[in-house]
């Protein structure tokens, strides 16, 4: 595959914390448009690798490309959506949304425009004068995703988006994400633990391995993917894949 | 409080006091203690004289020097030592240690220092109020949710920016409730330091009653600084209370 087509490239990355050795040699690339999951047993360095491509954490060597740019801090080509929502407790649904906005200066009745057009995006039209406590946790994360999104960013990270919400709002949000990826001309790096979500939501699906995290195998599920949420979950290379990756996975969970 | 089933408004358990105190009083059990309702009509007496309302306005004007410097300094210091783990190590000994010192004994070196007037009020008011700020205005950056920060850093925010629109507003309840504290605490600062000194403010009043005798004058000085002390905790407290909602509902 050529360089032009991934949207973002990690190289040789390594990561020590003192004599902790977090990554080794991490090489992977996230082709454009798609959404690749970074799937593993706790501990493999998942959200430590997506934090390095955020400019969140700085690595100890190697490098890491978006758009063949080479990036080590935070910049408008990345939105990062928290597993815990980092909400302003303080500010008001929309002041939170237009906040990525207001950092760059974006004037007021701008970024509020804009604010309010993902807030309706995300199904929360109606709050935008509510604070983060009135929100139930599924709100929360839908204001995080306007956030992350009212940027417009090409990459969109996303460490465990859906690990704070309950079952039944985690499985709407999955099938949310799979219009989200659809119609956004957007490439999603999104971290999960959970096999099931991974296989559900992803284009590619890199299975890291922990103690030096490095990457075992990348999956390209293909079959479903143009099905409709319905019958994923039903579809035999679904649960053959979910299958497969449990087999491979269970012997690294204590 | 309830008696006999039967809820009564909340300050009843001080007029019952003041029942008493006026009881003793009018009994002159001793001399110390004149009639509550004496100390009232005397309070009503001197309220207006010259010598109260300077006192008043020499307080009001240290007590507030004292309080601003002591936020305005006290704030920064207290989010740069929760922020920065070298000057944190650097500070906080001293903190600790002028926390709980008896600030008392060093009024004496103050006055030598700065002279027996205005100034070296104010710089007692602060030194009893300022800790207690910077230790709260720090436990209140220190416990700061991690995301937040690298949320507003995700958007590139600047140190400036990220101190001005995170710091500050998620360690705002720790700070408002150092303030109250420090507040109450430079309530003490002032009257000790203008005891101490005696020239100035109620302390020449205190001075000028006790020396003559004048028990229900010194008495009503007395409750007057009990009121506005409280009054002035209690309005603090409203204030904080504001602010309590994200104070739980944070991370």
């Amino acid at each position: 595959m050529n360089s032009n087509q991934n949207a973002v490239s990690v190289k040789n990355v390594y990561k020590n914390y003192g004599d902790v050795e977090a990554l080794r040699d991490m090489t992977l690339d996230f082709p454009k448009g798609q959404l690749t999951s970074l799937l593993g047993p706790s501990g493999c360095g998942k959200t430590t690798l997506l934090k390095i491509i955020a400019g969140l954490l700085p690595a100890t060597k190697g490098e890491v490309y978006v758009n063949n740019q080479l990036v080590t801090t935070p910049g408008p080509d990345r939105a990062f959506v928290f597993q815990d929502f980092a909400l302003m407790p303080w500010a008001s649904v929309i002041r939170n949304v237009a906040f990525g906005l207001e950092l760059r200066n974006v004037n007021k009745s701008e970024r509020e425009d804009i604010a309010r057009k993902y807030i309706t995006q995300v199904g929360l039209s109606g709050f935008e004068n509510s604070f983060p406590h009135e929100l139930s946790g599924g709100m929360r994360q839908r204001v995080g995703l306007a956030r992350a999104l009212s940027v417009d960013s090409p990459v969109l990270l996303m460490d465990e988006p859906f690990s704070a919400v309950d079952e039944q709002t985690r499985r709407k949000f999955q099938e949310d994400l799979l219009d989200l990826v659809k119609n956004e001309n957007k490439t999603f790096i999104f971290v999960t633990h959970s096999i099931e979500e991974a296989v559900y939501v992803s284009d590619q699906i890199a299975i890291l391995l922990p103690r030096p995290s490095r990457v075992s195998e990348i999956i390209r599920p293909s079959g479903f993917r143009n099905k409709d949420a319905d019958s994923i979950r039903k579809d035999s290379e679904y649960l053959d894949t979910v299958e497969g990756i449990w087999k491979s996975l269970r012997s690294y969970v204590e | 409080m309830r008696i006999f089933g039967i809820k009564l408004p909340n300050m009843t358990s001080l007029i019952l006091w003041g029942l008493l105190w006026e009881l003793l009083g009018q009994m002159e059990v001793s001399f110390f203690l004149p009639p509550l309702s004496s100390i009232f009509s005397t309070l009503l007496e001197i309220y207006h004289t010259k010598a109260f309302i300077r006192a008043l306005v020499e307080t009001a004007q240290a007590f507030l020097g004292g309080i601003t410097s002591a936020v305005v300094i006290g704030i920064p210091v207290g989010i740069f030592m929760g922020k920065n783990r070298f000057i944190d190590e650097l500070l906080l000994p001293w903190v600790n240690m002028f926390m709980s010192a008896p600030l008392t004994a060093l009024v004496p070196v103050l006055m030598v220092l700065f002279g027996f007037g205005l100034k070296s009020i104010i710089i007692t008011t602060t030194l009893f109020a300022i800790w207690i700020i910077i230790l709260n205005t720090r436990a209140g950056v220190m416990q700061i949710n991690r995301s937040l920060v690298d949320m507003a850093n995700s958007f590139g925010a600047s140190p400036t920016e990220a101190f001005f629109k995170i710091y500050f507003w998620a360690a705002l309840p720790e700070i408002i409730s150092g303030i109250r504290i420090g507040f109450i605490r430079a309530v003490k600062g002032v009257i000790i330091g203008q005891l101490l000194i005696s020239i100035v403010g109620f302390g020449s009043l205190f001075e000028l009653y006790s020396s003559r005798f004048l028990m229900s004058h010194f008495w009503a000085v007395i409750l007057v600084l009990f009121a506005l002390a409280f009054t002035l905790s209690e309005l603090l407290a409203m204030l904080a209370k504001r602010f309590d909602y994200y104070a739980s509902k944070r991370g």
